[in-house]
């Protein structure tokens, strides 16, 4: 069991550890043994699917079949690379693992999992051997490769085929609350249901909770599928990143850096949990950003709406830069409101407000 | 070990003090004086009083980097390039800017808002910046001015057996080999000279050998080694592993035959492995040695290393070895001879 609390310091040591842990999607173990350890603090009961999903049961102050039920879901998975063959010199080739922009990979350190890990750097031809043309042109996926500067003979009973490989990039604080690191997207998000979780250890609540650390997103939105088919929850608040502002970004597509949270609202959204959350930060004075969206698609709040009869879901997004590169970066002042807000949200959560959920 | 600490260090042109101060500290029990001149090259000396040939070696301090342009107005920082940069590297790479050493991030618009046409294209300086998470450029200029120089914190790394990464080996293998130079004793008067601002067009080493004016110049360099796949044989220019690379020429110089032939000899007689450097592109400071006063015999002896003038490349701690090895047999053998 290991603890954390709310001082800054130790709040970048933890989203340190979250981001730095490799855990491509599919291959989740090790992300699944360090949060299972956090949650173990606060939760009674912790079991796994066949999918792999953290699921973590924190009961309600007293035991009652009907007592709400609310599932909190953010993905352990990150995006990623995969070995696809090894050539007589020892270059590997690869695949990718979700949505990775190729442009992103030249000169990276990775990591490959292999039987052990194995250091390598992400090559590609030389600009001095390319025409001008050549090199005004993204380096496509096929023209890179990972060098580990070994033979064939000293890699073959270490590394093979369908071997994961992620970045090996070490978590940075900016100035302010902002860090920067891989896989925020969404450790950023686990980071924010850990707190939640601590916060409503301090709060009485009449729900009985499920923290579900899921699977498998960045390839489909596959874990929380099952996991909320198990759980069948009543209600249900994926925790996602969103795009957070940048030059050449809309305003319509990304929320404020450090400005809170982002609240989504559009149709996979209950407008009574959405009004629920909104009304709840403003009396608690938690900062927060509304975020129209109109499709789910991408975030674990795209399952979990429709599994079984229907669940009453919302989506809470931390604004993040870059999403997608091994330079993704948050303001840690943002999850920390997150997780402040969903305790909150969650206390205020009975029997009564589920029996509206129903009435439109 | 030397090349380690060498490599962490940040010293784009123009700025190579963390380098400089790094080699003095490794170098000063060993010299019998070293000072430095008005561009910023260091110069160590030894045995001046001897007789025999003055022998000038020569590697560049100095590594390509990035310098802060402008604060565009919403706390963020553009740059431009120090030396020769393929931009497609620069993307999703943290920096570090300045003395203060200011962590930056260069990230990229996310592939889910990239129209597919823009997907093909490398993203341009224009649209790329460095991150520090300041919210506004006040807070910005509190930390960093244009003119601040920005390089990458990638740290040397030991990979496998005799394999090595790290960034700006280019050239501080040099800089490391003729440090650990400076413990051996020779016959004759050598001068151990650091440059300044090879990258931007060889701008130190040419006062620096007008100021020894030596009998001869040995340039250390890390070069590029394109042995990598779906490129031709014919196109590696250098291969990792096969020894220490020797020019012949390139953009910048003529090697000296006789010179060149001596180095070969020393590497047969010593059971040295080397390579030629199978191209004529590229140059470093043994071209503007050898064109100073009225003409210094020259030579380069290159280390192959993988991916050069990017954040990160790679190298054979062999290849190291056998170019310290065949640099020290030279010197020996050659026991102060003029060519």
């Amino acid at each position: 069991m290991t603890n954390f609390s709310e001082k800054k310091d130790e709040l970048t040591e933890l989203i340190k550890e979250l981001s730095e842990i490799n855990a491509v999607s599919g291959q989740e173990d090790s992300a699944f043994t360090l949060v299972k350890n956090y949650l173990d603090n606060y939760c009674q009961d912790i079991s796994s699917d066949n999918l792999n999903n953290l699921i973590a049961k924190k009961s309600a102050l007293s035991e009652d079949e009907s007592n709400p039920k609310i599932m909190l879901a953010a993905h352990l998975d990150e995006i990623g690379l995969m070995v696809k063959s090894i050539d007589d010199k020892g270059f590997i080739k690869f695949a990718t693992i979700g949505g990775v922009d190729p442009r992103t990979l030249p000169a990276q350190e990775v990591i490959i999992q292999g039987k052990e890990e194995v250091a390598g750097i992400i090559g590609a031809m030389p600009p001095h051997l390319l025409s001008k043309k050549e090199r005004n042109k993204a380096h496509k996926l096929e023209d890179l490769y990972i060098d580990t500067g070994r033979k064939p003979e000293n890699l073959q009973d270490i590394v093979q085929i369908g071997d994961p490989v992620t970045i090996k990039r070490e978590l940075t604080s900016l100035q302010n609350e902002f860090v920067s690191g891989k896989a925020l997207d969404d450790r950023a998000g686990v980071l924010m249901m850990l707190i939640t979780a601590r916060e409503l250890a301090k709060i009485k609540h009449e729900a009985e909770v499920y923290f579900v650390a899921t699977s498998q997103e960045e390839i489909g939105v596959k874990g929380s599928q099952t996991a909320t088919y198990n759980i069948f929850p009543d209600i249900g608040i994926a925790i996602d990143v969103c795009h957070g502002l940048m030059p050449g970004v809309d305003k319509g597509d990304a929320a404020k850096m450090a400005d809170g949270p982002a609240v989504s609202f559009g149709p996979h959204v209950h407008p009574d949990l959405f009004n629920l959350i909104t009304e709840t930060a403003d009396n608690y004075n938690i900062p927060y950003q509304k975020s129209p969206t109109t499709t789910p698609y991408g975030t674990d709040a795209a399952s979990i709406q429709i599994t079984k009869s229907g669940v009453a879901t919302a989506l809470i997004s931390i604004p993040l830069r870059y999403m997608h590169t091994s330079v993704e970066m948050i303001s840690l002042d943002d999850v920390k409101a997150g997780g402040q807000l969903l305790a909150r949200v969650i206390a205020e959560i009975d029997k009564d407000f589920l029996e509206g959920l129903q009435c439109y | 070990m030397l090349l380690e600490k060498l490599s962490n260090a940040q010293a784009v042109a123009g700025r190579e003090k963390e380098v400089r101060d790094i080699i003095i500290e490794a170098i000063k029990d060993n010299v019998d004086d070293f000072r430095t001149d008005v561009t910023g090259n260091l110069i160590a000396s030894k045995g001046k009083e001897k007789s025999g040939a003055k022998v000038m070696l020569a590697a560049h301090m100095d590594e390509v980097g990035l310098m802060i342009s402008e604060i565009n107005g919403q706390g963020l920082l553009k740059f431009k390039p120090v030396g020769g940069f393929d931009k497609r590297v620069l993307v999703s790479k943290e920096v570090v800017i300045g003395q203060d050493k200011i962590p930056g991030i260069i990230g990229a618009k996310a592939i889910h808002l990239q129209k597919k046409a823009a997907r093909k294209k490398p993203i341009s300086y224009d649209n790329l910046y460095i991150d520090i998470g300041a919210k506004s450029d006040k807070e910005a200029e509190k930390l960093v001015s244009p003119g601040d120089m920005a390089t990458f914190p990638t740290k040397y790394n030991q990979i496998a057996d005799n394999i090595v990464t790290g960034k700006a080996f280019d050239d501080r293998v040099g800089c490391a080999i003729l440090a650990e130079l400076t413990a051996e004793d020779f016959s004759f008067p050598v001068e151990f000279v650091f440059t300044v601002q090879e990258e931007v067009g060889l701008r130190g080493a040419r006062q620096a050998a007008y100021a020894i004016n030596p009998d001869i110049a040995i340039v250390i360099e890390g070069t590029t080694a394109a042995d990598v796949p779906e490129n031709e044989e014919h196109r590696y220019s250098t291969t990792l592993g096969e020894g220490p690379a020797l020019t012949i020429r390139d953009r910048s110089i003529v090697v000296n035959k006789k010179l060149l032939q001596e180095l070969i000899n020393t590497a047969e007689k010593n059971n040295i492995p080397y390579q030629f450097r199978r191209t004529t592109a590229g140059g470093n400071d043994a071209g503007v040695i050898n064109i100073s006063r009225e003409g210094i015999p020259a030579a380069v002896i290159s280390l192959p290393c993988r991916y050069i003038h990017s954040p990160v490349s790679l190298l054979n701690l062999t290849d190291y070895q056998n170019l310290k090895s065949l640099l020290t047999n030279f010197l020996i053998d050659s026991q102060g001879k003029e060519f």
